[in-house]
C-alpha cells in the first residue's frame, strides 16, 4: 500500500486514430482515468501513429489509450505498437471501442496489451490501464 | 381489432387538433391513416456493387426509401488510396471516389421514382454534383429527383466531428446547394438538420431539441443572407432526430420541435405560408442505447423507441438492427428491424387515430417544460451572436461551448451507469443469462482492394486534362463568394475528378478546420 501512495500517478495518452470522429467514448475515458488519480493527455481527433509516437515520447507515458469505432483497428492498432517500438518506447497500448472477436486475438499477437469493448465499466477501463502499465511491455507483431 | 369505432382524432371541442398551427399534435389532420411513415433502412459498406445488392434487397423487402451510409474516407472527403484513408476503405460504410462509383451504387435503380437519403455532410455538395450527374447521364429530369442530402455541417463541429472546412465556407456550400436545388430539383430537401448526432454524443433530450432548432435557425439566416425567399426554401427543410429509450420524454421532444418551428418561423422569421413552418422530420432509434450483451435485448428496446418516434409523429423511421453495438448489421438482423415497424404499422393499431396521446396531462406538460427549457438555450445562443442566431451558433462551435455541454451531459449518465443509477437490462443489471454472440457482418480487407483497382481503373481511363480544367474552374469560382459553387462542382464530377481531389482543391481555397482538443 505505502508503495503506492508515493508512487507517481500514471500517465496515459488517449487519442482517436484514423479518419473517426465519434469522441463520446474517448472523452468519457479521459474522465474516468482523470478521476481515478491518473494524469491524462487528450491528444484529440485524427492523429496517425506517427503523431501518437511523437507525443508518447515527448510526454513519458506508461499507457496509450486508443478509441476505435471505425472497423480500422486491425490497420491502425498494429501500427500505432509499431510507431512507439521503432521510436524506442516500451509503452502499453490499450484498445476501446467496437471490435469483433474474432479479431481479438489478431491484436494481441499485434502486441496491444488489452481491448475494452463497449459496455465496459468505468472499474473496468481504470484497471486495464493499470494492469497494461505493470505488465512488461509486448512486442510489435510480424 | 375488437371492432369499438374509433374517432379520427379526439380532443375538446377548442383544442388545437392535428394539422393545426403550430403542429404540435402533428403535421396532418389525419395522419397514418391516410399515408404511413416511410420506413427508411440506412445501409452501406464496402464496395458501390455490395451496396446497391443491399438497396435492391431492402426494396424487394418492402422498404420505401433508400438511404446511403459512406465510409469515413468519403465522409471526410479523403479517396481511397489516400494514405490517412488505410484500412477504413468500405468498413464503415460504401466507398466512393468517382462518379463512377456512383453509377455503380445505383445501378438498376430508377432514380425518378426512388426517394434517396444521402448521409454526408463535409463533402455533400460534391457527392451530391455525383448523384444529379449519374441522374443527368441516365435522362432523368432534375426536378423529378427526389430525396434528402444530410448536408448539416453545423452539427459536425458540434458532435460528430467530421469536418474539413472552417464553418463559414462551410456555410457557403451548404447555402449554395440549397440555392441549386430551390432553383431546379425541387423534390430534393437539400439540407436535414440532425440532431441523431448531437444526442448520440452524450446530449440530453433538450440539448438535442434545443441545438438542432438553434442550427435550423441558423440555416433560415444564412439562406436570408444569400437572398432566398424564406417561405420557398424553409419548405423544403427537413429535420432528423434521435429516438432514444425514454419513451414520453422522446414523444415530447417532437412534439416540443414542431411547435417550436412554427411559432419561429412565423414569429421570428416572418414566415406566411404554413408549409414553411412546418418541421418534417426522421427519426432513427438510439444506436446508443444498444448494447453488446445480450444484444437480442436491444430487439426490445428498438420497438419501444420506434413506437415513441410514432407517437411522436415522425415522417420517416430507420430502426436499428440488434447486433449494431458489435459491428455493421447483418442482412437478417437488418430485416428484423424492418419487420418490427412493419408490426407497428399494420397490427399495433397506433396509427388508427392521429396524435392518441394528445392530452394526456403528463404529455402535455413535458412537451411545455422541454420547449422552455429549449427557448432557455436559445436565449442564451442569441445572446452571444448579438442577436442572430448564426452568429451565436458559430460562436459557439468556435468556443467549443456546445462540445463542452455534450461532453458534460455524456460524463454525467456514464456516471448514473457506474453508480447504478440507470439500469441497461443485460449490461449492468440481470446480467446472468445467455450472452451468447450472434453472428456478425465481417467485411474481407478485399473491398479495400477492390476498390483500389476500381479507383486506378477509373483515373487510367478519364481525360486528365478535362480534370485540371474542371478543378481550376472549382478553385476559381470558390474564391468568388457571390458564385454558385454547384456547376463546377458537377463539371468536376462529370469528368470523373475525384472527391478527395475536389476537397484538396477546395482547401486551397478555404482553408482547413482543427478542433483544439479539450475533455
Amino acid at each position: 500500500m505505502a508503495d503506492q501512495l508515493v508512487a507517481p500517478p500514471l500517465r496515459v495518452l488517449v487519442a482517436k486514430v484514423g479518419l473517426d470522429g465519434h469522441d463520446r467514448g474517448i472523452k468519457v475515458v479521459a474522465r474516468i482515468l482523470r478521476d481515478a488519480g491518473m494524469e491524462v493527455i487528450y491528444a484529440g481527433l485524427r492523429q496517425t501513429p506517427a503523431m501518437i509516437a511523437a507525443i508518447a515520447a515527448q510526454e513519458d507515458v506508461d499507457v496509450v489509450g486508443l478509441s476505435m469505432h471505425n472497423g480500422a483497428h486491425l490497420t491502425l492498432a498494429p501500427a500505432v505498437v509499431k510507431a512507439l517500438r521503432s521510436a524506442g518506447l516500451e509503452t502499453a497500448v490499450v484498445v476501446g471501442g467496437i471490435v469483433p472477436d474474432v479479431d481479438l486475438p489478431k491484436l494481441e499477437a499485434a502486441g496491444v496489451a488489452s481491448v475494452l469493448g463497449p459496455g465496459a465499466s468505468a472499474d473496468e477501463v481504470v484497471d486495464a490501464v493499470r494492469a497494461a502499465a505493470a505488465a512488461p511491455a509486448a512486442p510489435a507483431g510480424p | 381489432m375488437s371492432g369499438i369505432p374509433l374517432e379520427p382524432v379526439y380532443g375538446p371541442p377548442d383544442a388545437e387538433l392535428p394539422g393545426q398551427w403550430p403542429f404540435t399534435r402533428g403535421l396532418h389532420e389525419s395522419m397514418y391513416r391516410s399515408r404511413l411513415w416511410t420506413m427508411r433502412q440506412f445501409a452501406g459498406f464496402g464496395t458501390a456493387e455490395d451496396t446497391n445488392g443491399r438497396f435492391k434487397e431492402i426494396l424487394r423487402a418492402g422498404g420505401s426509401g433508400l438511404s446511403t451510409a459512406f465510409d469515413m474516407p468519403t465522409l471526410m472527403g479523403r479517396d481511397s488510396d489516400d494514405e490517412m484513408a488505410l484500412g477504413e476503405v468500405g468498413r464503415a460504410g460504401v466507398a466512393i471516389d468517382t462518379v463512377a462509383d456512383m453509377e455503380d451504387l445505383f445501378a438498376d435503380i430508377d432514380l425518378g421514382t426512388v426517394s434517396t437519403s444521402m448521409t454526408i455532410n463535409s463533402p455533400a455538395a460534391i457527392i451530391f454534383a455525383m448523384y444529379v450527374t449519374v441522374g443527368d447521364r441516365r435522362g432523368v429530369p432534375r426536378d423529378r429527383l427526389g430525396g434528402t442530402l444530410q448536408n448539416d455541417i453545423l452539427k459536425e463541429y458540434q458532435a460528430q466531428k467530421e469536418f474539413i472546412f472552417p464553418p463559414r465556407p462551410s456555410m457557403r456550400l451548404v447555402t449554395d446547394v440549397m440555392r441549386f436545388c430551390s432553383a431546379e430539383l425541387p423534390r430534393w430537401h437539400p439540407v436535414s438538420i440532425s440532431g441523431y448526432h448531437i444526442r448520440e454524443a452524450g446530449s440530453t433530450a433538450a440539448q438535442e431539441l434545443a441545438f438542432t432548432l438553434a442550427n435550423g435557425f441558423a440555416y433560415v439566416e444564412a439562406a436570408l443572407r444569400a437572398g432566398l425567399s424564406l417561405d420557398d426554401f424553409a419548405a423544403r427543410l427537413s429535420f432528423f432526430f434521435n429516438a432514444h429509450i425514454d419513451f414520453f420524454e422522446e414523444i415530447c421532444k417532437y412534439r416540443a420541435a414542431r411547435r417550436i418551428w412554427a411559432r419561429w418561423l412565423r414569429d421570428r422569421y416572418g414566415a406566411t405560408d404554413n408549409r414553411a413552418m412546418q418541421m418534417r422530420f426522421h427519426t432513427q432509434t438510439a444506436g446508443v442505447s444498444l448494447t453488446a450483451q445480450q444484444p437480442e435485448v436491444n430487439i426490445a428496446r428498438v420497438a419501444i423507441e420506434a413506437m415513441a418516434a410514432v407517437l411522436g409523429g415522425t415522417q420517416s423511421l430507420h430502426t436499428d438492427s440488434f447486433d449494431e453495438a458489435l459491428a455493421l448489421p447483418t442482412e437478417d438482423a437488418a430485416r428484423i428491424a424492418l419487420r418490427t415497424q412493419q408490426v407497428i404499422a399494420y397490427e399495433s393499431g397506433v396509427t388508427n387515430v392521429a396524435d392518441p396521446l394528445g392530452g394526456s396531462w403528463l404529455v402535455e406538460s413535458l412537451t411545455d417544460e422541454l420547449e422552455r427549457q429549449a427557448e432557455a438555450i436559445f436565449a442564451h445562443i442569441d445572446s452571444i451572436g448579438s442577436g442572430s442566431m448564426l452568429d451565436g451558433v458559430i460562436a459557439g462551435i468556435e468556443s467549443g461551448w456546445f462540445q463542452a455541454e455534450i461532453a458534460d451531459a455524456s460524463f454525467q449518465f456514464q456516471r448514473k451507469l457506474n453508480e447504478g443509477r440507470w439500469i441497461q437490462v443485460g449490461a449492468t443489471a440481470f446480467t446472468d443469462g445467455d450472452d451468447t454472440r450472434p453472428s456478425t457482418l465481417y467485411i474481407s480487407e478485399q473491398v479495400e482492394e477492390q476498390q483500389l483497382k476500381r479507383l486506378a481503373e477509373t483515373k487510367r481511363a478519364r481525360d486528365e486534362a478535362a480534370v485540371d480544367a474542371a478543378l481550376g474552374r472549382l478553385r476559381a469560382d470558390a474564391a468568388r463568394a457571390e458564385i454558385n459553387l454547384m456547376p463546377a462542382l458537377l463539371a468536376a464530377a462529370d469528368v470523373y475528378a475525384t472527391v478527395g481531389e475536389v476537397v484538396q482543391s477546395l482547401e486551397t481555397v478555404f482553408g482547413t478546420w482543427v478542433e483544439t482538443p479539450s475533455v
